[in-house]
């Protein structure tokens, strides 16, 4: 061990590849989409100079008032609903911001072939369990509320 | 000389930022005035500055962006605690996201010491956020005003260690083959790690409060992999660092998909503070960490305080039903 060089794993330069590439992108595109609100370029759900009367509602009173004034839903927009309304200027920031939320998901998926290639079981597995529970997380399923 | 330019800027940054949170547009609006009184753009810039100079603090102090940003902007901006812990995460995430990739190619970050840690993290932080959005706004203020100040309390009495002694790697550790070299100029030294199980056991907290709060947890990572686990002190910080990108994105897409995500407040957030991160990078080789350190523990004792006050505020008048307005004023946790 002691001669070995400090040197990144394989599959730990092949995540920070990944990692480094998504939040670039992730970081590029938030400022654009940021821009194209707050400009009124693309026109967004809550009209700008409204969207102080519901910031400091909770989470569920903001949704259900934000459907009912604006939307009108048959259920106040929850989970993947945002991507049904990426052409609103403020609703299109959801991309950018699943997309640095989900890059991980995808590093993670992208050094569990090399693992498997080293034989290295434990780490194979743990990967895939985290991807899987990010998926949960990502998925909608599950639900909170006060 | 340069020096005390550079800390002179940081005091007069500081007093910038202190003015900001006590003055009356942010304080006022936040306790009373009309939520339209004030131009909409006001709040997103007031963000922007407030966070770029956090970002500088947070890198001076060696503290995440999320641990000042939640009791900071939930305790002094008008916007509902569920956003902010839901921004703070995001803030918190794209910190750890840039950082990152370079921690992991130089190797001082480790991801064969990060996946088993982060797979207790991540899952327990998807409670603990599931558990904050659920739980009344004045009950979550109350809670992150004790852990704000119980990190303070860690913040001031905790060591740290360069080189943690550890004389004999663990059964797990070396089962995983968790080891590694650290380079420093004048050193290289062959690392390993012990009390696997009891670290791993202490993440199960740390997530919970990373994802109920919103927080990040660098705070509590940093001691636990160094001080318990017997990492060394930067193979430590930047696999905390890296760790976070994992643990908040598992949070952060609880917040996201209940709705706890409100891009007027997230996209200036991430901004400021990532422009301030580049920024305190550069002072930070001519700073004084220490003066910065308390400066940042003073911050937080304060922001925490708020958070406790609020919170037992709230929960009295939630007891207390007199009148519409009270009762309307606890819901919202305002």
């Amino acid at each position: 061990m002691a001669n070995e060089k400090n040197v990144a794993s394989e599959e730990q330069l092949l995540y920070a590849t990944w990692l480094e590439k998504g939040m670039l992108i992730g970081l590029v595109l938030i400022v654009i989409s940021f821009a194209l609100y707050v400009t009124g370029i693309i026109s967004p759900v809550v009209p700008l100079d409204e969207l102080s009367n519901y910031w400091n509602l909770p989470v569920k009173d903001y949704l259900t008032a934000v459907n009912n004034n604006f939307l009108h839903f048959d259920h106040p927009p929850t989970g993947w609903a945002w991507l049904t309304l990426l052409g609103k200027g403020d609703f299109l920031n959801f991309l950018p911001i699943a997309i640095l939320s989900g890059i991980t998901m995808l590093c993670y998926a992208v050094i569990v072939p090399v693992f498997m290639k080293k034989g290295e079981k434990a780490y194979m597995i743990m990967a895939i369990v985290e991807v899987l529970i990010l998926a949960l997380a990502a998925s909608g399923l599950l639900k909170a509320g006060h | 000389m340069k020096e005390n330019r550079f800390t002179g800027s940081l005091r007069a940054g500081f007093a910038v930022l202190a003015a900001l949170l006590l003055a009356s547009p942010v304080t006022s609006w936040a306790a009373a005035a009309p939520a339209d009184a004030t131009a909409w753009w006001v709040m997103p810039l007031l963000l922007l500055v407030v966070t770029f100079f956090m970002g500088i603090i947070a890198v001076l102090g060696g503290v995440g962006g999320g641990v000042l940003y939640v009791p900071i902007i939930g305790g002094f901006f008008p916007f509902h605690i569920d956003f902010v812990r839901g921004a703070g995460l995001l803030v918190a995430l794209s910190g750890a996201l840039a950082a990152g990739p370079g921690l992991l190619k130089a190797n001082l970050a480790s991801l064969r010491l990060a996946m088993p840690v982060a797979l207790v993290a991540s899952s327990c932080a998807i409670v603990g956020a599931m558990f904050g959005l659920a739980l009344p706004a004045h009950i979550v203020k109350l809670l992150l005003g004790v852990t704000i100040l119980g990190i303070v309390v860690i913040m001031f009495t905790a060591k740290k260690s360069d080189f943690p002694d550890v004389p004999k790697a663990d059964a797990l550790s070396t089962a995983l083959g968790i080891y590694g070299i650290y380079q420093s100029p004048d050193k290289t030294m062959n690392w390993q790690i012990h009390r696997t199980i009891p670290g791993l056991l202490t993440f199960i907290i740390i997530g919970v409060m990373a994802g109920m709060f919103g927080l990040g947890a660098g705070w509590a990572n940093v001691p636990v992999l160094n001080l318990m686990m017997g990492a060394p002190l930067k193979i430590s910080v930047a696999t905390s660092k890296f760790l976070l990108s994992i643990t908040d994105t598992s949070a952060a897409w609880v917040y996201l998909n209940n709705g706890a995500v409100i891009p007027m407040l997230v996209a200036p957030s991430l901004i400021g503070i990532m422009l301030g991160s580049f920024v305190g990078v550069r002072i930070l080789k001519v700073a004084k960490p220490s003066f910065i350190r308390w400066m940042v523990i003073g911050i937080l004792a304060f922001a925490g305080g708020k958070s406790l006050y609020d919170g037992i505020k709230a929960m009295n008048n939630a007891s207390r039903p007199t009148s519409t307005h009270t009762q309307e004023a606890s819901h919202h946790g305002k």
